[in-house]
């Protein structure tokens, strides 16, 4: 990094705009955006939606949606002007030196043409003839670490996992040794474990090939283990700026901070605090704001903030802050406001559990071809209480989900209750009383939500249907509802597309809550929201079971939020309980190795990855499930043959906290980053 | 994977032969709820009722529906058609003769129409929201709304009676050369191929703009490939898909749409013979010429489902991993 002042910088932004045509009208998206990457660096440009973080990336390789125009400034990679090449030279920069990997490998790929074929495509360009070009890119796939790359070449995309798919789309990035890799979101969307290798993968590239790495996400925790330097966006501009380490610890403009305040953390809990958040919205793109963009959400902010707009200024140890009061960012206010609510801590004692699963288990398909989903699931949930469920994709967290909801029909032989009376397999067979004392907030409320009803309908026809209720008294109802998600009579009349993401997961929440549930399951209820809509929607779920004492079946790969909402944890893995026990016990350890390895997976911003373990191989198939513990394939802490021809028995201790393992409790081991910061 | 494809083909030829077997007992149904009786339309109106119910009873035609039409389905199932009452003659020469036509007709339509229309959405997804875009959009819109009696009969006054370029009827002089009988067959494929064009390129132009903003093709522009192999190998593999499947599913269409076009060019085809035994109540010959039309249609589809099958790879090697 000492060379950057010598040879030109690999990228360098100098004061780009960009903006849209929308309507006849010129949107602006960037707005004077400045930042330069030197060689082998990696810069870490973090933003929420909107805010024209993957604007930057295109940009930079000219592929620009066609209403969108580079409206000033300038994008140099090693040091020519991308705006100036000829079609020739653009080619040439694409072919050689810049390489792009974004959010969705499964489109990124073109779904009828080999692996093979498309990454040897990319050796062809640079002029291999074919055969080689075909060994190349065999040698390329295992560079990521693909193991038996022979086979993966002659597969399809859809043949693959995400995680691999994602690994194929990096090799092809790679295969080019470009100077520049920028790489968009690329962990969106795939599983914590998956994630986590993935950012090894990119972590150990980065020294392999030496490329330099722009890397764009909205994840906090994954930028603050692998980038050097971070940029904050926020409405198209560059806010702050600074090596990663001292940004974070010490942020110096209040959005940062705000950020970074609203990630669930460890130490964090519902009873204890509310999470803070960040007040308002950011402002509509294009829309003119006199003075700081931030500062109708800043809790800094005074009359100069709104008047004069500040310019990006050095505030030492080569950070940038665009702020009047880059100095007092510490003295912020907590924006969380209200004082938490009175929480009940223990639940009552006598009180008969709200949920009761009983050997819940769930086959697809017949004898030799069968998948076991669900294997002997026995859970309790109490009144108020919130358990998390935890595992990778098909360990069969949503299929359990289903089950409750009657959406799957549970083998022979399993037992479900709800409040002590036996809950029907099929909804049809349960009681109008079940129906509405179980519900459901689901992940994308965008789909949830019948995009042609106004608010008032979507939660009207809630209490209708759920509550029984009509004429003045509905009113009456959708009116608290409404207050009870923090939401105003104003967004009555809207439509769902008129409402933010945040929005529409209140207006989902309340429709959920219209018949006075007793348990409402919760799938992945904050994963399509930014971090301070998070924030914002974590403080209603947490609010609303402390004032109506709902129970929460919480489904959650982000084990942040299942941190901060839990009183309950439940692992699963391949259908099978491997850990269940209170969420501090589960959470401090003594852990089952698979949960070892699930807590130091996660990305977090203090930037400790060093003590990871990481998992190696793949899931298991369920229709082939390894013979005695089913996590022996893949246990960093496998103890021998016992391991791989008994299944150990879930053995619980006095606090009920109960572990599958054959390794004695007191050699099981605790994950580091757990450690308060 | 072989064993997968295998027993999907075998389902579906299953289904098609089930449909076929329904199809018969509706032509059949069909025919006798028709009015009048062969024996009636053999001897005209005039003829003495005695004679008309003693031809009945030889022709066997007095039997109760259920035995004619067992006899029916059993003499088709040994390669039997039955007997035109009209021409006095078996019925499969005929059928043959005018199936064979009629394929040659559709042939040329699709001749003609696959690549101008393919290369007609091709062109307009490329130029997208232009003006020629707008232009090939709103000419196959129009095109597909006019009759082929319409087209027929405009095709006919331009170029057979006014130019004279091409010939006006259809049916060539015996013992033509191809070249000749192309000559004849151009005419009455416009029409249809007017009422084809607009559909088959609006299909091309949907799955083209598809492809072009699938990020697969961002993919490829940004690995470095000069236009047209991005073009050619990553984005029309994806974009035809859809529309093969239709040519394929339109063939069938096409020859049961012919009887308009047949009637008006005097052309010997299926759709023409299948007209006539209506008009004369040439049972054994209708029946015949509707069951073979539809078999036909049942295969297009069953290709059409295969041809998907066989090259989309999400579909031809399963599901997931």
């Amino acid at each position: 990094m000492k060379h950057a002042e010598i040879a030109p910088p690999v990228l360098e932004l100098r004061d780009v705009s960009v903006s849209y045509r929308v309507r006849g009208r010129a949107v602006p998206v960037l707005n004077g955006v400045s930042l330069s990457l030197g060689k082998g660096e990696v810069y870490g440009l973090v933003g929420e939606s909107g805010s024209g973080k993957s604007t930057v990336a295109l940009a930079v390789q000219r592929v620009l949606p066609p209403n969108g125009h580079v409206s000033g400034g300038q994008a140099l990679v090693n040091g020519r002007d991308v705006a100036a090449l000829d079609r020739a030279a653009l080619r040439r920069m694409r072919a050689r030196d810049v390489a792009m990997v974004f959010q969705d490998p499964g489109r990124a790929l073109n779904p009828s043409l080999t692996i093979g074929r498309q990454v040897a495509e990319v050796f062809e360009i640079l002029g291999s003839p074919h055969g080689e070009a075909l060994r190349r890119a065999e040698s390329m796939l295992e560079r990521v670490r693909i193991s038996a790359p022979a086979r993966v070449m002659e597969r399809y995309p859809h043949q693959l996992s995400g995680g691999m798919q994602q690994r194929v789309v990096i090799a092809m990035a790679l295969a080019k040794d470009p100077s520049l890799l920028i790489l968009d979101e690329p962990t969106t969307g795939l599983d914590a474990t998956i994630e986590a290798e993935i950012l090894d993968l990119v972590d150990t590239l980065r020294r392999e090939f030496g490329a330099s790495i722009l890397f764009i996400s909205h994840n906090l925790g994954a930028i603050a283990g692998l980038c050097d330097r971070v940029g904050v966006l926020y409405a198209g501009r560059l806010v702050e700026e600074g090596p990663v380490r001292s940004l974070f610890r010490a942020p110096r403009h209040p959005y940062t901070a705000g950020l970074l305040r609203c990630l669930p953390r460890p130490g964090l809990r519902k009873d204890l605090s509310p999470l803070d958040t960040i007040p308002g919205f950011p402002p509509a793109p294009g829309s003119i704001v006199a003075g700081c963009v931030f500062a109708p959400r800043c809790g800094l902010a005074d009359d100069l903030c709104r008047r004069v707009d500040p310019p990006l200024v050095p505030t030492g140890e080569g950070r940038l802050s665009r702020c009047h009061y880059a100095d007092r960012v510490d003295r912020l206010p907590h924006a969380g406001g209200r004082p938490a609510a009175l929480r009940n801590a223990s639940g009552e004692v006598d009180a008969p559990p709200v949920l009761e699963l009983d050997g819940l288990s769930k086959t697809y398909g017949v004898a030799p071809y069968a998948v076991h989903a669900l294997r002997d699931v026995s859970l309790r949930l109490m009144p108020g209480e919130t358990l998390g469920l935890v595992g990778e994709s098909g360990s069969g967290k949503s299929t359990l989900a289903h089950a409750l909801l009657g959406l799957v029909a549970p083998d022979a032989g399993s037992r479900m209750a709800l409040d002590g009376a036996a809950l029907a397999a099929e909804v049809r067979r349960r009681s109008p009383e079940q129906i509405k004392t179980l519900q459901i907030v689901f992940q994308n409320p965008d789909s949830a939500l019948n995009r042609s009803h106004t608010v008032r309908r979507l939660i009207g026809r809630a209490v209708t249907r759920l509550g029984g209720l009509a004429g003045a008294l509905r009113e009456a109802q959708v009116t608290r509802l409404l207050e009870a998600v923090r939401l105003t009579a104003r967004q009555l009349g809207a439509r769902p597309r008129q409402l933010s993401g945040g929005m529409k997961q209140r207006v989902a929440v309340a429709r959920a809550f219209a018949g006075n549930p007793r348990l409402v399951v919760c799938d992945e209820p904050t994963s399509a929201l930014d971090v301070s809509v998070q924030a914002a929607i974590l403080n209603l779920l947490a609010d609303l079971q402390a004032e109506r004492r709902v129970a929460y079946l919480l489904i959650s790969h982000d084990l942040g939020v299942v941190r901060y909402l839990s009183d309950w944890i439940a692992v699963l893995y391949l259908g099978r309980l491997l850990e269940v026990g209170p969420a501090a016990n589960v959470l401090d350890g003594p852990h089952h190795p698979y949960t070892e390895a699930l807590l130091s997976a996660a990305p977090s911003v203090a930037g400790e990855r060093s003590g990871r373990i990481r998992l190696t191989g793949a899931i298991p198939s369920g229709v082939n499930p390894p013979a005695g513990c089913l996590f022996h394939t893949r246990c960093p802490r496998r103890i021998g043959p016992i391991c791989d021809t008994e299944e150990p028995p879930l053995v619980a201790d006095a606090q009920g906290h109960a572990i599958r393992c054959h390794l004695p409790r007191e050699k099981l081991g605790r994950a580091p980053a757990l450690a308060p910061a | 994977m072989k064993g997968a494809l295998g027993r999907f083909f075998l389902r579906r030829l299953a289904l098609s032969l089930l449909t076929l077997w329904l199809l018969s007992i509706v032509v059949f149904l069909g025919c006798q709820v028709l009015p009048g009786d062969p024996a009636r339309a053999i001897l005209g109106p005039l003829a003495d009722p005695r004679a008309v119910a003693a031809l009945n009873q030889q022709l066997g035609s007095n039997r109760p529906p259920v035995e004619i039409y067992l006899s029916w389905i059993g003499g088709l199932l040994t390669g039997d058609m039955g007997q035109s009452y009209a021409y006095r003659a078996p019925v499969a020469p005929f059928i043959g003769h005018a199936l064979v036509n009629s394929l040659k007709l559709a042939a040329m339509v699709f001749a003609i129409v696959v690549p101008i229309g393919i290369g007609a959405g091709v062109l307009a997804a490329l130029r997208a929201g232009r003006p020629l875009d707008r232009m090939i959009s709103v000419a196959g819109l129009s095109l597909t709304v006019i009759p082929e009696f319409v087209s027929s009969i405009a095709l006919i006054l331009v170029f057979a009676v006014l130019l004279r370029w091409l010939p006006l009827s259809a049916s060539w002089p015996a013992g033509s050369g191809p070249l000749v009988q192309i000559q004849h067959l151009i005419l009455p494929a416009l029409p249809l191929v007017i009422v084809l064009f607009g559909y088959i390129a609006r299909m091309t132009r949907a799955g083209m703009v598809e492809a072009l903003s699938a990020d697969y093709t961002r993919t490829a522009v940004l690995k470095g490939l000069p236009w047209p192999t991005v073009l050619g190998r990553h984005v029309l593999r994806n974009a035809l898909l859809p529309t093969i499947t239709v040519i394929a599913a339109q063939m069938g269409y096409a020859l049961g749409g012919l009887v308009v076009v047949e009637t008006l060019f005097r052309y010997q085809g299926i759709g023409s013979l299948v007209l006539g035994a209506a008009r004369a109540k040439d049972f054994a010959m209708l029946q015949a010429g509707i069951l073979t039309v539809g078999a036909f249609f049942i295969a297009t589809t069953l290709v059409a489902d295969l041809l998907t099958t066989l090259l989309d790879p999400r579909l031809r090697t399963g599901g997931r991993r």
